[in-house]
């Protein structure tokens, strides 16, 4: 295959070998597996923080650690999880996937989308040197509440408080690019024949998701300025001593940080949605329904924030409508679940790797949207807020859901991305052992939720013991899972079998080139002519490269 | 196709496909663009949320010794620069025509109403009798004021480089987003600033 250079292209050439990874590279898939890297770099760190919080939680004595440290712990692990690990590595998805699949060349700005991603180490570096000024990293948990977030005891400009707020900045900066990229790429590049009806569904959930950014993460970004501004300028924006009003900075964070939920969720939904057909062999049920329930998502997420706040003396009325509009966004994500299950009822499934995460990711999100229905409702929630039920809660959607569809993605599209197979028996090693992990760690926070063990504490009374030894045994046991995780990837993409251009025998544009695909992904760009997930039924997907 | 010489036909074809790729990328760049703007908003509309929920619930609004704030000179301010997308409007539409001088001397003007206002923005923050750290009321004070006027500053050196690049030989043969995009920037502060005078200055 020849690459027609052309000659109006500035764009510098990327490098032949695995140095173009550590290089500006502007092709969107050095960029997506950029940023996947990173992403696993800070999961590992942000993993072993939580290895040493429930190595001090095994015992109800603050034995291990100090208190403040603890705080710091918990305030980086949430942190570097989400801005280090989860959001860059659903961008590191979008990235590689979304051209291939709609039928492009690249992003619609290759140059922004580079410069986008450079910002995540810079981010990454920032957090952790967080820990070497005096006085630690922040403390007031990852979503930096004042008046905890504007205490300063060094007094120093530069503090621990100060550098996370700077690096959330960036990391906000980052994923404003990387969204306006991505939706214009969607709305203006997709093949020729490939109407939105025709448009795969993990292409609608990123395109939900970063419209999500562009709404939410400015209404974060001013709260952020103004928290900057009290904690090193002194506004009295949120210091209730001075007149401010705390609670206004929980509303800016909560209609952001809600809908984030969502950001983070939907492409998740979107990796479902590709990995449930192809190893059930099945259409997926409903496709235009699940595309548009995407967007319904984007819409409702932006009305619901006020159900975390339902203990921050809130007016009764405020409650009544939040906790309505909260149980109605369960209604489209309700249709989804349904919607897989229809793909997978009746199907040949095939329980390789991929379609393993997906299941256990779909049971799991069932639980957490049950638990999450418990506390949307106002009497519930006001009873287990700030307790371990919250903290179970979160980690099923954050790593019982989001984790597994991650990890479901990276094994589907290994043999994409690197061109060779990864090895099966490692890879189901490695789900049971997640399964099992993530049982184990998160669902004793559960009872010990509602016998009212408050989360964010270091030591706890001895009555708690029980359940905390499971979980930090589920918790040593999710980090050892991570072990064959990391062997099958290393061993695989150096020295695994070659898997062709679909050993899935998938149905999508991206399994019509080769694996890994070449420079600018298609010689010819292909004209769709039929709807994805055409699975048993004998039609081609387009009409100059077949499928 | 129909022609006869083939490799003809192919050099046509790649040339046309080029000119379309042109305009392509200059339309993907607007649309980017535009969602930056309508994203950027949200920021205006979250600091406005706040005033107003400060200014409804505040016990002590203004901080002590402050009866107001003087309505005069934003207000002649609020004309300049409003008056200003008007003049950069026509800026654009000169250079639509081609006339280049027209262009580059309404875009000069509308710099120099830019100017003004920030000039008129400093010589007003000079003689404020409070600060930014004077209550809740100091600070979104200064922060809307400033963050707009950060924006204007953005406005008039984005302009200052469009003009420059107005001299440059053949600067527009590849479509004039630079020249577009920052007049619709312009408008959109302009937009910002309406909303802002409205909100501080009026609905005192
Ligand atoms: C090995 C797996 C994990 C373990 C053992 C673990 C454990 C913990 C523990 C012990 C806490 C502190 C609870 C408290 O004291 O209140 C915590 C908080 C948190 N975790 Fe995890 N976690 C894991 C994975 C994840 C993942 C994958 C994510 C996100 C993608 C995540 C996001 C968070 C967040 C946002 C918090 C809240 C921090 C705060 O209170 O400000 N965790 N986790
Ligand atoms: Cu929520």
């Amino acid at each position: 295959m020849t690459v027609t250079s052309n000659p109006e292209q500035l764009i510098p050439e990327t490098p032949p070998n695995w140095r173009k990874y550590f290089s500006f590279s502007t092709d969107h898939k050095v960029i997506g597996i950029q940023y996947i890297v990173t992403a696993f770099f800070f999961f590992l760190l942000a993993g072993v923080f939580a290895m040493i919080m429930r190595g001090e939680l095994i015992t109800p004595e603050p034995d291990l650690l100090d208190r403040t440290v603890y705080n710091g712990l918990y305030t980086m692990h949430g942190t570097i999880m989400l801005f280090g690990w989860t959001f860059p590595v659903l961008s590191g998805f979008a990235n590689y996937l979304v051209p291939l699949m709609i039928g492009a060349r690249d992003m619609a700005f290759p140059r922004l989308n580079a410069a986008a991603f450079w910002m995540i180490p810079v981010v990454g570096i920032l957090l952790i040197l967080s820990f070497l000024v005096p006085g630690g990293p922040a403390q007031s948990g990852w979503w930096a509440y004042p008046p905890q977030s504007l205490q300063n005891p060094t007094g120093n400009l530069i503090n621990g408080q100060f550098i996370w707020l700077l690096a959330v900045a960036i990391s906000g900066v980052s994923s404003i690019m990387g969204a306006l990229n991505i939706v214009t790429t969607i709305v203006r590049m997709r093949a020729p024949g490939m109407g939105w009806f025709k448009t795969p569904a993990f292409v609608w959930t990123v395109l939900a998701a970063q419209l999500i950014q562009l709404y939410g993460l400015p209404a974060l970004t001013a709260g952020a300025v103004m928290l900057l501004c009290d904690l090193s300028v002194g506004t009295a924006f949120f210091d209730p001593a001075q007149g401010g009003d705390p609670v206004l900075f929980q509303h800016f964070f909560w209609f952001y940080s809600h809908p984030a939920v969502y950001v983070m969720v939907l492409p998740v939904f979107g990796i479902f949605s590709e990995v449930f057909p192809v190893y059930a062999r099945k259409p997926l049920f409903g496709y235009k329904i699940v595309a548009v329930s995407s967007l319904i998502i984007t819409g409702l997420s932006g009305i619901v924030w006020v159900h975390h706040m339902f203990a921050s003396g809130t007016p009764g009325w405020m409650r009544i409508v939040f906790m309505a509009s909260t149980m109605l966004i369960s209604v489209p994500t309700g249709i989804k679940v349904f919607a897989w299950v229809g793909t997978i009822w009746g199907g040949k499934l095939r329980l390789d790797t991929p379609m393993l995460f997906a299941l256990g990711g779909l049971i799991n999100f069932v639980f957490a949207g049950i638990t999450g229905i418990m506390l949307s409702s106002v009497p519930i929630d006001i009873h287990v807020n700030n307790t371990y039920f919250v903290v179970g809660h979160f980690h099923y959607v954050l790593y019982g859901t989001i984790a597994f569809g991650i990890f479901a993605g990276i094994y589907h599209w290994f043999p994409k991305m690197t061109g060779k197979m990864y090895y099966e028996g490692l890879g189901k090693l490695h789900f049971y052992l997640t399964f099992a992990g993530t049982a184990l760690n998160f669902l004793p926070m559960h009872p010990l939720g509602l016998m009212g063990m408050p989360r964010r504490v270091a030591s706890y009374d001895p009555e708690f013991a029980f359940w905390n030894v499971l979980a930090s045994l589920g918790g040593f046991l999710l980090g050892i899972s991570t072990i064959p995780f990391i062997l099958n990837m290393v061993s695989s993409w150096t020295s695994g079998k070659p898997a062709g251009n679909n050993p899935w025998k998938a149905i999508g544009l991206e399994w019509l080139v080769s694996s890994p695909p070449e420079h600018e992904n298609f010689e010819e760009i292909p004209i769709v002519i039929a709807e994805p997930y055409g699975y048993g039924k004998d039609e081609k997907l387009t009409e100059n490269l077949g499928g | 196709m129909t022609s006869l010489d083939p490799t003809l036909n192919q050099e046509k074809l790649t040339q046309s496909s080029q000119v379309a790729h042109k305009h392509e990328e200059e339309d993907n760049r607007m649309l980017g663009f535009i969602i930056f703007l309508l994203s950027e908003s949200v920021i205006f509309l979250s600091f406005f949320a706040g005033y107003i929920v400060y200014k409804t619930t505040a016990v002590d609004w203004l901080p002590p010794g402050v009866s107001g704030l003087e309505i005069r000179e934003p207000a002649i301010n609020t004309v300049i620069l409003v008056s200003s997308s008007f003049v950069i409007y026509i800026a654009e539409r000169f250079l639509h025509k081609e006339n280049l001088w027209g262009f580059r001397i309404f875009w000069l003007l509308t710099m120099v109403m830019g100017s003004y206002f920030l000039y008129g923005q400093a010589v007003e923050w000079q003689g404020l009798e409070f600060g930014f750290t004077s209550g809740v009321f100091g600070g979104i004070f200064y922060l809307l004021t400033g963050f707009h006027g950060l924006h204007v500053l953005t406005g008039v050196l984005l302009q200052a480089i469009m003009l420059i690049r107005s001299f440059l030989p053949n600067n527009y043969a590849g479509g004039q987003f630079g020249v577009e995009s920052t007049s619709l920037f312009w408008h959109f502060v302009d937009v910002i600033w309406i909303v802002l005078f409205i909100l501080i200055y009026v609905w005192q």
